[in-house]
């Protein structure tokens, strides 16, 4: 079904609603990359003014991606919570978002919209607000994940501690780790990116960062970020898996050239419950996304890449995850050309995730060929904090040595929770002061004052 | 503050600066308030800057065909259809397709190998010039020892991992070897990564592909990454496979 809009007496026609979705997607080298972006300035508006008046109800009458040949596209429409969504049905996509930005939109309904929402839907109403918006809305939504820590909770702001290594070495990645614990950072998970995707090495590593928690009473959860298959040899061999690693996507052929499909990651899930390691909740999933990511792989369907990115949360939702992030800025500049693009894909991408329900955190991040500097990162930081997101990752300095490119530091997340008086996890927060890292109001005590024993027994 | 007590801070605060002789890392870099002092601070800055400077260089062909030359291989230098590094930037399509010239000579080539060996600029031309040479000088023996036919070498520039399936499969080779730069960070502006890929192809994407990452001065050495890629390429040519089925174990399996 055809979309039309005139402006100016120029008549804009939109043949279906994936031509609207990606022609009324703010500008991003991407969508342009693919051939599917708005030719002109007037043309997006036109397009954004074309969605506005479109029902939400045609979101769920039209599959953008073929049902029969996408799994994804059948996970979206055979679990939608259809008498949520009858309350929302009414609506177009302009007139959500007004209801949206109301008073009415409380955390409380919000909260109960989310699995009445389909991510198309999700995407289309991102795409007709603006910065702002974005962050008014996330903000007013809670998720809140709970596995040794509690994540999410309002006022409370968390860090993955990602303590990488170019050769996975163990006293390296330790050193990383110490530092970061130091710093008030790791409360949502110390996750290690391992270097190469070896099951033994990747489970001496497990054993590490166990053998770390136990001895020090961390209240931490532990992940090392190997490929689905690797992780699911490793539970066989009885390995301390606490979080089961995944990056996804919105397209099953996406999904496919990251090697996973859904039956695999509900595999992976199932074998992660049977070791029982979370007595709060059956949260045991840590999914990464990224806009970008399906077309990377030529399996974008024709879709744009910030409604793709909202279908792989739809993936993640469905595996009942206890975090999720975004690597805004890591797939590069094709995607994402510059800072403003940047930020801008970031709030979408944090929007659309708390929405749908997610316990949505974010890597600021961008890699040295793109158009941005840690300028963007701060600003994009700071954006974020006030919109709630639940956790950063936190890097010695910002700079990953093992993936090669610009996230946030330990010391970033020291001032966003600072600038928005948020603390760590209320768990972490109470070890980081037995163990004598922070005094009795949570901030870190001077260096001549620590008390910590950590420095003398792990190198 | 007693004695004791004060021993043991002094003692914490140079135990946090020995963390540096464990990792290349930005740790223990201090605090002023909640940021990083200020020499530090300006150390990431120019970090940055050589990294972006990294991107921008330009590969010297010419440099690396006389390099090649010493080892009497034949060598074929091509190009992506990307013509500059700005349009190469933005769009990695083009990166990845042969120009229709370098296709034809290419042809001319094509008559079955084992081996191809595929020298690509990336995103760090500094990373090419620096390992690439030394790297080949290590491989090409032992596959040599093993009998395996290698194609002439080719270089490529303005080019991505997957140009290596183009070029793979007109030289129809077994398994293609593309040398890389890696996109450059803050620490590291000259690694070099290496894919292996099993009967190279338009369209493969990357779970068909097994990667070597790091390789670089504080990195992974020439020496080992010969060794690991050799490994790989002996594999991927008994299993008829390379990518995601074909696990690292596998290496360990025939080492021993």
């Amino acid at each position: 079904m055809a979309y039309r809009c005139t402006i100016r007496n120029n008549n804009y026609v939109f043949e279906d609603l994936k031509t609207v979705l990606a022609k009324a997607s703010p500008m991003r080298s991407g969508d342009v990359m693919a051939g599917i972006a708005a030719s002109s300035y007037e043309e997006r508006v036109a397009a954004q003014m074309a969605l506005a008046d479109i029902p939400l109800i045609d979101f769920i009458q039209t599959d953008i991606i073929d049902y029969d040949s996408d799994e994804v596209t059948r996970l979206i429409m055979d679990n939608y919570d259809k008498l949520v969504f009858q309350q929302l049905s009414h609506h177009t996509v302009g007139s959500f978002r007004d209801w949206l930005l109301s008073e009415a939109a409380n955390t409380e309904t919000l909260t109960s919209i989310a699995k009445g929402l389909v991510p198309e839907i999700v995407a289309a109403v991102s795409k007709i607000m603006r910065n702002q918006d974005l962050i008014t809305v996330a903000q007013n939504c809670e998720v809140v994940s709970r596995f040794r820590t509690t994540i999410g909770l309002k006022g409370h702001l968390s860090t993955r501690l990602q303590p990488n290594h170019p050769f996975d070495d163990e006293k390296g990645i330790m050193a990383s780790i110490i530092d970061g614990l130091l710093l008030g950072n790791g409360d949502a998970v110390i996750g290690i990116n391992p270097a190469t995707d070896n099951p033994e090495k990747v489970a001496h590593l497990l054993m590490l960062l166990d053998e770390l928690r136990i001895q020090f009473k961390i209240p931490m959860q532990s992940c090392v970020l190997s490929h689905v298959t690797t992780t699911l040899q490793l539970i066989e061999q009885k390995a301390p898996v606490d979080l089961v690693f995944q990056s996804i996507a919105g397209t099953q052929k996406a999904n496919a050239s990251f090697g996973i499909s859904l039956s695999l990651l509900k595999e992976a899930y199932e074998a992660a419950i049977s070791l029982n390691r979370n007595s709060a909740s059956n949260q045991i999933m840590y999914f990464e996304t990224g806009q970008g990511a399906a077309l990377s792989s030529n399996a974008n369907e024709g879709v744009d890449q910030q409604t793709c990115e909202a279908r792989a949360y739809a993936v993640a939702r469905h595996f009942n995850p206890f975090l999720v992030n975004s690597v805004v800025g890591f797939i590069g500049p094709e995607y994402l050309y510059d800072g403003k693009q940047i930020i801008r894909a970031g709030l979408e991408d944090h929007f659309c995730g708390k929405l749908m329900g997610l316990p949505m955190g974010m890597d600021v991040c961008c890699t040295s060929h793109a158009e941005s500097d840690q300028d963007d990162m701060d600003s994009l930081l700071t954006l974020l904090s006030v919109a709630g997101c639940n956790f950063f990752m936190g890097v010695p300095g910002a700079d990953d040595i093992m993936l090669h490119y610009q996230s946030t530091s330990f010391h970033d997340a020291l001032y966003a929770r600072k600038i928005t008086n948020k603390k760590p996890a209320p768990e972490f927060a109470s070890w980081l002061y037995q163990e004598g890292i922070t005094d009795t109001e949570g901030l870190l005590l001077p260096t001549n004052e620590l008390k910590t024993i950590l420095l003398n027994s792990t190198l | 503050m007693n004695q004791q007590d004060k021993a043991q801070n002094i003692e914490i605060g140079s135990k946090w600066q020995s963390l540096k002789k464990y990792t290349p890392a930005r740790v223990a870099l201090g605090r002023t308030g909640n940021a990083i002092p200020v020499k530090e601070m300006l150390q990431l800055k120019v970090a940055h800057a050589f990294a972006k400077d990294a991107v921008y260089a330009a590969m010297d062909v010419h440099l690396i065909e006389q390099s090649l030359q010493q080892l009497n291989f034949p060598v074929l230098s091509v190009c992506s259809k990307a013509v500059n590094r700005k349009m190469y930037i933005q769009r990695p399509d083009l990166g990845r397709q042969l120009d229709d010239a370098s296709c034809i000579m290419l042809q001319q080539n094509s008559k079955g190998f084992d081996v191809g060996l595929i020298i690509a600029d990336g995103l760090s031309a500094t990373a090419i010039q620096l390992h690439s040479f030394p790297f080949i000088q290590q491989i090409v023996p032992l596959l040599q020892k093993a009998g395996l036919t290698i194609a002439p070498i080719v270089i490529a520039s303005q080019a991505r991992v997957a140009i290596g399936d183009t070029i793979g499969s007109i030289l129809q080779c077994k398994v293609s070897v593309v040398l890389i730069g890696e996109r450059p960070g803050l620490s590291v502006c000259d690694s070099m990564g290496i894919y292996t890929t099993y009967q190279p192809a338009m369209g493969l994407t990357d779970e068909s592909r097994n990667c070597i990452s790091n390789i670089h001065a504080k990195g992974l050495d020439d020496y080992t990454a010969a060794q690991k890629t050799f490994l790989l390429i002996q594999n991927s040519i008994a299993f008829k496979l390379s990518g995601v089925h074909l696990k690292e174990n596998a290496d360990i399996i025939n080492l021993q």
